[in-house]
């Protein structure tokens, strides 16, 4: 990358930098014509200079060419022009200025598209530039940089350069140009005038740029602190659990304080200087006027000057300070951006980074496939030098797993990525099936290779993108577009190597259906649900596509297929012994099971219209419990509970345990409960105000028949909630249709989960174990009706979020195998990467694991010393060195490294 | 039968009767009311015990697993209360409950109890007396077995 950013522009913009020129002198051209053309327009026809008689002309237009004195003088009249009177004249003058205005104008207007353009392409151009370096930085630089802080510098810090870019040949020639035509055409027009201007020009360029070194320093100072701040935001961030575990947030608030405070007093200092600065430019700039009309107007007295002469002159002075001023801000913005570009370049120079033929794309490079995996005399050195990784040589064969193992520190992590060539050796070399795996380009390493750490990243995206994310090395089939999509993509792709931006289609097919062993989609599928039985992650993903909601629309054929397990286990529940497990959904009949709320809607809430804990307060709702009177029963009944409640409750510590799990009303608010009982007792239900009644009202919401069993809800009081439920659905308003999705034995329900639209139901809390048993019956009709798959595949669809958050670590770390197992690499290898499963789990997925990769190679770095026996080979470590490899049982057999280390543990 | 019925029921039985009427009324209100199949098993001997049982309806067999099989050595009915050891610490169930016919239970969780006596002095007391009481008569049994002519 270009050191200095004026080598950056050159190098990268030359062509479209060189082809505004002509453009820039086209407009100097228009601009000298119409400073002249203002004097004419005054001197002739306005003061009537050539028109000694009304009837007397000019030659409009009159065009000729006359030779300088020294090559004799002569002159040749191209065309007469067109006779004009005094007024005529004026008129045709007049918009002569006019229209040179506008060309100029227009010519302005089309030199600021192009540097903007210029400015965004190269804007662009560093940007991909910056991130092309991340993506080539060996991975123990990732140690030294703060992620934050490569962001800020890609995203801000970068930003002005592009708008400088288009600015940094055009704006000092336009300018330059602009402020030379004025400071000619004064000159032109009287001597001392133009001194007069000139000298202030010059105060003006040498002095302002003095006053602005500081400035620049101060800028790099802000730059500097601001992109620490962003680092220290996400060290905060990453760390938060930490800040809340030892109380220290305030320490961390005093901590940011005092850098914005040092950010402020940077910025501050910066301002002031930048304000006095303007202030001194502006005072000179309005000086000059002051003595043009001193010595100009003295000059026209005397005779000296003609009075448009005098008005052209001040025209143009008006143009001479802002030129000047903007090309002395320029020069400014010049030396801040060099700067900025300078340390951010910096930033993101590197020893050793990758070239980028490592990570070129290659259609099929030569994978080494069979035969031995070779390392001779592998050593690695860490930052201070010493050798973490000490002339390590073995020579396995490729069918082999092999296990390493040895005490922390031991070096065995840093031989699995030096054999999965993430970390390059500072000797030695690793060799499989004879090709030199530690100069080979990614395109071979990431695709025979497959690594595993201890703690892998998950994308945020789905599970199953995560899982086929390592087979997406090129694009393998180009998309498919429709006639303007394509024309979009053709432009975009003409832009991206304009910018020298990657021509790789991030919409083609880049899913590598052959390296994963499959011919296409279905296939994938297949394979996929294999993958999740051999890491173990079938039984999550179930439970998970279970309480999923789908829309079916997505799916074609979900809905029939779950309406038919729905159907399943409506007959197999009309067995005797199971009956009583499942309350089910029925329109004509009040559920014990459910809320009195889940009663009255007797759908699914879609979004926060009809939100279940706030629905005693919604309008609509309010509304058909008035039209069915049954605001008066709730009201009686909630009053009723907030007794029962206060009378369970009231004398219980708060926080206690049964406040959390069984009331209705949290302690802080039962004071304001007990209050409001004391007004009904005193005035009665209907006179207490509306805030207190809609309180009382809510209460009863959550009341369920069967659990709570306070009798409040009778059959009467069920019957009019089936009356409000009826009138509900049949009055809601078209606008509210789309929030809730009403129960219906016959229709999929996509807000609701999959389990719930099985059940259609509620299961009886009052039956012992029931929802285990539900539970075992459900995943039984789904095998039954060969849906196991379908309900995995909407578990496969699940986000797993930021990092992949909302799985738990044991099931990242799962996926993250699998993801390795997907793309069927010659050499897997697993660096203490199921190290955070419980030991039950752990010896699970071994034998899965080397189960689905018989006869393939394995190199497994081992937390648990006593796996190792399922190894054919296991190499045991020892402060960087290999101290002995062999099969397991032989190496017990002596008084071995591997003996120590199973008493040791 | 509604959560005031069940404080009938629990009223009766000494280790709840001393425990002031709202908290009685907590207790059934925090409990769990629970139906069981006839055939199926309540708690397990040897499991950890970790609540007893009120029966409202039913019969529920007790056992002993031997190592011929279970051996029954006595069934419950409504208005008795069972496993309720449990709610003095947590000790292994020495039988094994199993519903006979289809049982309704009110099933207390020890923990819940506990923090109810916690806060009742009265009804502590008259724990106490109980387990006195029962710890007296075990001891006369051991007695009577270990004189002579008894064997």
């Amino acid at each position: 990358m270009e050191r200095g950013l004026f080598g950056f522009i050159f190098k990268y913009s030359k062509r479209e930098q060189l082809l505004i020129v002509p453009l820039v002198v086209l407009s100097m051209l228009f601009y000298y014509a119409s400073l002249d053309l203002p004097k004419t327009i005054i001197n002739q026809p306005i003061q009537g200079k050539g028109f000694p008689s009304p009837e007397s002309t000019a030659a409009f237009l009159r065009l000729t060419i006359s030779l300088p004195d020294f090559l004799g003088g002569a002159s040749w009249r191209v065309f007469d022009g067109f006779a004009l009177e005094r007024a005529p004249y004026l008129v045709a003058l007049t918009l002569t200025f006019l229209a040179l205005i506008i060309i100029s104008g227009w010519i302005k207007f089309q030199i600021n598209t192009m540097k903007g353009w210029m400015g965004e392409r190269m804007l662009r151009r560093l940007r991909y530039d910056l991130f092309d370096h991340i993506l080539r930085f060996p991975l123990t630089h990732f140690k030294r940089v703060k992620s934050a802080e490569m962001a800020t510098m890609i995203k801000d810090e970068v930003e002005p350069l592009g708008g400088f870019v288009g600015e940094a040949l055009i704006t000092p020639l336009y300018l330059g140009g602009q402020a030379l035509t004025a400071l000619f055409f004064i000159l032109f027009q009287h001597i001392y005038l133009g001194l007069v201007a000139f000298g202030m020009v010059i105060i003006q360029a040498v002095i302002i740029p003095r006053m602005r070194r500081r400035l620049l320093v101060l800028s790099k100072e802000r730059q500097i602190a601001a992109r620490q701040l962003a680092g220290r935001i996400a060290e905060c961030v990453d760390g938060v659990v930490e800040i809340h575990a030892h109380d220290t947030s305030n320490y961390e608030r005093a901590e940011f304080s005092a850098r914005l405070g040092r950010l402020f007093l940077i910025r501050f200092e910066h301002f002031q200087r930048k304000f006095l600065i303007k202030f001194l430019n502006n005072l000179l700039s309005q000086i000059t006027p002051f003595l043009f009309y001193l010595v100009g107007g003295y000059l026209a007295i005397s005779g000296r000057l003609d009075i448009g002469a005098l008005v052209a002159v001040i025209a143009a002075y008006k143009d001479l300070p802002g030129p000047v001023k903007e090309l002395i801000d320029w020069d400014q913005e010049r030396m801040d951006t060099s700067i900025k570009y300078a340390q951010v370049i910096e930033q993101f120079s590197v020893e050793d980074l990758a070239p980028s033929a490592q990570q070129a794309v290659l259609e099929a490079p030569l994978l080494p496939r069979q035969g031995q995996v070779r390392v001779n005399n592998l050593s690695l050195l860490d930052d201070s030098g010493t050798k973490v990784v000490d002339a390590v040589s073995f020579d396995n064969p490729m069918a082999q797993h092999v296990a390493i193992v040895g005490p922390n520190g031991c070096g065995a992590g840093e031989v699995a990525q030096l054999l999965a060539s993430l970390l390059r050796p500072a000797g030695g070399s690793v060799e499989m099936d004879g090709i030199d795996m530690t100069r080979a380009p990614e395109a071979v390493t990431g695709r025979a290779v497959a690594y595993v750490g201890a703690a892998s990243y998950l994308f945020p995206v789905s599970v199953r993108e995560n899982l086929v994310y390592g087979l997406k090395h090129r694009p393998i089939a180009e998309a498919s577009y429709s006639e303007g999509a394509r024309r979009g993509r053709e432009r975009q792709l003409r832009e991206a190597i304009r910018a020298g931006n990657s021509p790789l289609d991030i919409n083609a097919q880049w899913l590598d259906y052959e390296a994963a062993g499959v011919v296409g989609p279905p296939d994938m599928e297949d394979r996929i649900l294999e993958i999740l039985k051999t890491v173990d992650l079938e039984e999550t993903l179930f439970e998970i596509g279970l309480k999923s909601a789908v829309s079916s629309v997505h799916s074609p054929g979900l809905a029939d297929d779950i309406l038919l397990a729905r159907e399943t286990m409506r007959n197999r529940l009309s067995r005797p012994e199971v009956r009583d497990l499942v309350e089910r959904f029925d329109i004509e009949r009040y559920n014990r099971n459910a809320t009195m709320a889940e009663n009255l809607l007797f759908g699914t809430p879609v979004g926060k219209v009809f939100d279940m804990d706030s629905l005693a307060l919604n309008p609509y709702v309010r509304k058909v419990l008035t039209d069915t009177g049954l605001s008066g029963d709730l009201l009686k009944v909630g009053h009723k509970l907030a007794e029962t409640m206060l009378e369970l409750f009231s004398d219980l510590p708060p926080g206690h345990e049964l406040f959390e799990r069984f009331s209705f009303i949290a302690y802080d608010d039962l004071p304001g409960v007990k209050d409001i009982l004391s007004r009904v007792a005193s005035v009665g239900l209907d006179r207490i105000p509306d805030s207190e009644r809609n309180l009382l009202m809510g209460l009863p919401f959550k009341l369920v028949v069967t659990k709570h069993r306070l009798g409040l809800i009778d059959e009467a009081l069920e019957g009019r909630i089936l009356e409000a439920r009826r009138q509900f659905a049949s009055n809601l308003p078209e606008d509210m249709r789309s929030s809730i999705a009403f129960f219906d034995s016959l229709r999929y329900n996509g807000a609701a989960s999959l389990q719930d639209n099985i059940l259609f139901g509620k299961i009886a809390t009052s039956q012992a174990g029931g929802s285990a048993q539900i539970g075992a019956l459900m995943r039984q009709i789904l095998d039954e009706l060969h849906l196991r798959s379908l309900v995995l595949r909407i578990g496969l669809d699940y986000q797993v979020g930021t990092g992949g958050a909302r799985l738990s670590v044991p099931d990242r770390q799962k996926v993250a195998i699998g993801r390795a197992l997907l793309k069927r690499p010659t050499v897997l290898i697993l660096d203490q990467a199921s190290a955070v499963l419980d030991p039950a789990a752990q010896n699970r997925l071994v034998t899965n694991v080397l189960g689905c990769r018989q006869g393939a190679c394995v190199y497994w770095v081992l937390n648990r010393v006593d796996l190792a026996q399922r190894f054919g080979q296991v190499l045991v470590m020892e402060q960087g060195r290999l101290v002995e490899q062999g099969a397991y049982d032989e190496l017990l057999r002596r008084d071995s490294a591997l003996h120590r280390l199973l008493k040791s543990g | 039968m509604s959560l005031e019925q069940e404080v009938e029921l629990i009223r009766r039985f000494p280790i709840f009767s001393k425990i002031t009427p709202a908290k009685q009324k907590l207790l059934c209100f925090s409990s769990e009311r629970l139906t069981y199949a006839a055939g199926q098993e309540i708690f397990h001997a040897g499991a950890v015990g970790d609540a007893c049982y009120v029966v409202i309806d039913g019969t529920i067999e007790i056992s002993v697993d031997l190592p011929k099989g279970p051996l029954v050595i006595g069934t419950m009915g409504s208005n008795e209360i069972i496993g309720e050891i449990a709610i003095f610490g947590h000790v292994p169930r020495t039988a094994t409950a199993t519903a006979k016919t289809r049982v309704e239970v009110l099933r207390i969780s020890a923990d819940l109890f506990r923090s109810v006596i916690r806060e009742n002095p009265d009804a502590a007391v008259e724990l106490i007396r109980i387990l006195a009481a029962r710890l007296a008569n075990t001891t006369a049994h051991l007695s009577r077995l270990s004189s002579p002519g008894s064997a």
